[in-house]
């Protein structure tokens, strides 16, 4: 096994030049209306209870994804998220309690995210892989000592923690509070997931997976890649904020010791089981989080982190690459079969040209010669 | 002056917790490249195991030797059968495997020992060493031990040829296999050394902190601060880091005003983090030179 | 002269990509073979192919005995020595450790201690930073270090992956003189793949030509170095 490096498979614009998706169109709108019309209905026909996990999954997701952006697009590892999602849980506690909309406390625990993000990633510019881990792991850890501090505990309520009310739906919609929260949330998970895609496949995306890949190869074409890294901290953690703030509101308390590096493991496990460096695979990693350790202590309450730790053991060992990995190794194999039916019967279906030969033996040597 | 040395010593003695840690962690991290933070985790069962073998009626060496052998042998067991197949898997992946052992050693302890504290024999005896109010025996005896697994294994890794070959397997699997290293081998024995370590480790810690499922949680992260700042390159840095987080620690709770109990734990991790942004390979390791 | 490799069939890949189709070749004992071609022709997955490196179909012999789809570590005790392409340098360990690291496989202290002393003799310059880090050595240096841990092993077959690539012509020339001298002095059986074409053929007895994963041409070197294709395309003349 060898030095730390992220995974080079995430390719994320591959799906898009693939000829198998072009042949998929049609099933994906049908799949698209259909999960509209599910989202849109489901918390009418479910207990109002499911609909606060769906939204906490949703919530989860969201902060995944902020995790995402930062260790699978630019190859930054974290395992300090935890503190991001406080951050934004507590600004959005504070404003409320001071009567401010909640409204208003999602940019704002954005914004707040953003700086402590954009300044935590300055001098993590010179932590690489398991050094950058550790120091991430140490905010974690450090996060909810801070919060019980003594001289902030006017604001941040100390051990107690802040209690919230959940707003209730506006315009008098005939909504219940936890159906409207849904809804809110879905809408801010749509736009931030736009975004993010946006952001993956722009310029900007392009450089941040060239410098996950080759730093110092991304830096000789020009990239600014200090400016970029701690860019995309501070991103990541907006993302990760913004969704401790929904998260807030959706639990209506917070306090110190919800924030505990059980959650940046929680997050980073999501992250990796969803598949690093997808963005649809956050989704389901969200839904991991939520509702994978209440399965495992159903199943036995006092060797619930046992089972809990045996069920990720499985998924890594069919899915290594996660969800994700999966559902693109599927794809691969069906898109693969549709080209060569296709193929002229005279050509060699695998040949290979002298140049794409010579990328694939050069990928085993050449730049990382010792 | 009195109360300066005093934490020093203080902190030199909990240090040796820390260092006893850090160098098992430092041992797996040169063994395979990765950091294994289920390394409490196991450091604890073995001593649980170890406790077990005690309330048997076993004397306490006896116990002990035990235990290593045992622990040494589950960490083979271990590398070959959970992490085999995910040999190719990305970094990633394995550390969720590592993650999803800690929680797998840590419930299982729960389950089999339940929550309530107990006790573990020091075999070095109670009281103060000499009889002076400096250290007390276990804490010396500890040290004494720390130090000794040290120089053993840079006997082991410097001048013996498997310590060699379980250097090359872990620095470039690859050309090691060329070289005819079996290296599958190698990576299994640091393992299983590594367990070994671990459960000698908790074996010494626990009499100090008592013994409970969570007893490793912090004491973890501690030896990974240790070894960072150490050097996770160097098996002696990471000795010297423990020993130097104990006393940052103690110090900083004594002297930075408003640092009370709470914050003790975080002062020492934001000093770590600051000496890695000055000198990312710790204070003692060797700069990695590569050419690009 | 019989074979002490030999290949029949031999086809190579990637995941599910084929790189090699088929190959026959041979290198003869105490003889040296040249495997030539362009940049991507499949020169390098040949030899990790011959190691066990790369997943592979069709057979492989080592001295008579089939080694195809054994392990790496296996392969390389039975004798067979593999120089990579990038040298392959325990790069944390000292010039005089990677000596060491290459007689792992071997239990005989005063031997290994005199081949190290031989190795000195054939470099004398990694006898002058036995105690420096191999990472700080320059690229030629390097290269004969690895030649040098290949050594180590006593091999019967070395293969070499462009044991040029990167050096000055100088050093190069150096090299491959000493090349010609194990094989005479040593019996060392070689195998080097190269795409300095002109320095190869110089010194090998034979040579294969490989272009997009499949054999193009056989022969001895002199045959193939005069063949009029040859000349223009890898020779430039």
């Amino acid at each position: 096994m060898h030095s730390p490096d992220m995974p080079r498979s995430a390719s994320l614009d591959a799906d898009a030049r693939s000829p198998a998706v072009a042949s998929l169109t049609a099933w994906h709108v049908l799949a698209l209306v259909g999960g509209l019309i599910v989202i849109a209905g489901l918390p009418f026909v479910v207990k109002n209870f499911f609909v606060f996990q769906i939204t906490l999954a949703v919530i989860y997701a969201i902060a995944i994804l902020g995790l995402n952006l930062l260790t699978g697009v630019n190859g930054q590892f974290s395992l300090g998220h935890s503190a991001f999602y406080a951050i934004g849980a507590y600004t959005a506690a504070i404003m409320m309690n001071a009567d401010i909309g909640y409204g208003w406390t999602l940019p704002a625990a954005g914004l707040a995210c953003f700086i402590s993000g954009f300044l935590f990633g300055l001098p993590a510019l010179r932590l690489e892989g398991i050094y950058l881990a550790l120091a991430t792991f140490a905010l974690a850890v450090a996060t909810p000592q801070l919060l019980k501090v003594n001289f902030l505990e006017d604001w941040t309520g100390g051990v107690q923690g802040i209690s919230i009310i959940k707003p209730d739906a506006p315009f008098g919609l005939p909504l219940n509070a936890d159906q409207w929260l849904y809804f809110f949330t879905i809408a801010v998970a749509a736009l931030l997931y736009l975004g993010a895609a946006n952001l993956v496949k722009s310029r900007t995306g392009r450089a941040l997976v060239a410098i996950r890949d080759h730093p110092v190869a991304a830096s000789a074409m020009g990239i600014n890649v200090p400016l970029y890294k701690s860019l995309i901290f501070g991103v990541s953690a907006l993302y990760t904020g913004v969704a401790g703030a929904l998260g807030a509101i959706a639990i209506q308390f917070v306090a110190p010791d919800s924030f505990t590096f059980t959650l940046a493991i929680a997050l980073f496990v999501g992250l990796v089981v969803g598949g690093v460096g997808s963005i649809p695979g956050t989704l389901f990693g969200g839904a991991f989080v939520l509702f994978v350790p209440n399965i495992a202590e159903k199943v036995s309450k006092g060797l619930a982190g046992a089972v809990y730790g045996v069920i990720l053991i499985l998924l890594i060992y069919l899915m290594p690459t996660g969800v994700a990995g999966l559902v693109r190794w599927t794809t691969g194999m069906l898109g693969r079969r549709a080209v060569a039916r296709e193929a002229n019967p005279e050509t060699k279906p695998d040949t290979k040209t002298s140049a794409e030969l010579a990328r694939l033996e050069g990928d085993k040597s050449g730049v990382q010669a010792r | 002056m009195g109360l300066f040395l005093h934490q020093v010593l203080a902190g030199i003695a909990t240090g040796g917790i820390y260092a006893c840690m850090g160098l098992a962690v430092v041992m797996i991290y040169q063994a395979i490249d990765h950091l294994n933070f289920a390394q409490g985790e196991m450091a604890m069962f073995s001593t649980f195991v170890a406790w077990q073998l005690i309330q048997w009626g076993a004397p306490y060496w006896v116990a002990f030797l035990a235990t290593v052998a045992i622990s040494f042998a589950a960490g083979v067991a271990i590398d070959r059968i959970v992490f085999k197949p995910i040999h190719g898997a990305p970094v990633l992946s394995h550390v969720v495997v590592f993650i999803a052992m800690l929680s797998i050693f840590n419930s299982g302890a729960g389950y089999i020992w339940d929550y309530q504290i107990k006790t573990f024999p020091s075999p070095f005896g109670t009281g103060d060493l000499f009889g002076q109010n400096l250290v007390s025996r276990h804490d010396a005896g500890m040290i004494a031990v720390t130090l000794m697994m040290l120089m053993g294994l840079y006997f082991f890794f410097r001048h013996t040829r498997i310590g060699l070959a379980m250097r090359a397997a872990a620095a470039s699997p690859d050309s090691a296999r060329l070289a005819g290293i079996r290296v599958g081998w190698m990576v299994a024995l640091g393992w299983g050394m590594a367990a070994a370590i671990g459960a000698i480790a908790g074996m010494m810690i626990a009499p100090v902190v008592f013994l409970e499922p969570n007893m490793m949680v912090s004491i973890l992260l501690y030896g990974f601060a240790g070894a960072v700042l150490g050097g996770l390159t160097s098996p002696g840095g990471a000795v010297l880091g423990g020993f130097s987080v104990g006393v940052i620690e103690n110090l900083a709770a004594t002297y930075i005003p408003g640092a009370g109990r709470e914050l003790k734990l975080t002062i020492a991790l934001f000093i770590i983090v600051a000496v890695l942004i000055f000198k990312p390979s710790g204070l003692f390791g060797r700069p990695v030179v590569s050419r690009v | 002269m019989t074979a002490l490799i030999e290949t029949r069939g031999l086809c190579a890949f990637y995941g599910d990509v084929q790189v090699l189709f088929g190959l026959d070749l041979a290198v003869e004992e105490g003889g040296i073979t040249a495997l030539l071609g362009a940049n991507g022709a499949g020169k390098t997955t040949t030899l990790r192919a011959l190691c066990g490196m790369v997943r592979m179909r069709g057979d492989i012999r080592f001295a008579g005995q089939s080694i195809a789809g054994q392990a790496t570590e296996t392969i390389v005790r039975r004798g067979i020595a593999h120089v990579p392409e990038g040298r392959g340098t325990f790069s944390r360990q000292t010039v005089e450790e990677n000596l060491q690291i290459g007689a792992m496989t071997r239990r005989d202290r005063a031997g290994i201690a005199d081949d190290i002393e031989c190795v000195y003799g054939y470099f004398p310059r990694l006898k002058e930073r036995r105690h420096q880090q191999a990472g700080t050595l320059s690229g030629g240096e390097q290269q004969m270090l690895a030649v040098g841990r290949a050594m180590m092993l006593r091999p019967r077959l070395m293969l070499l992956d462009e044991p040029s690539f990167g050096l000055a012509p100088m050093v190069v020339e150096e090299m491959f003189g000493i090349f010609g001298t194990l094989n005479r002095r040593e019996r060392m059986s070689m195998l080097i793949v190269e795409q300095n074409a002109a320095l190869a053929l110089a010194l090998a007895g034979s040579a294969y030509l490989i272009e997009t994963g499949s054999l193009v041409m056989a022969g001895s070197a002199r045959d193939v170095g005069s063949d009029e294709n040859i000349r223009r395309s890898y020779l430039g003349y």
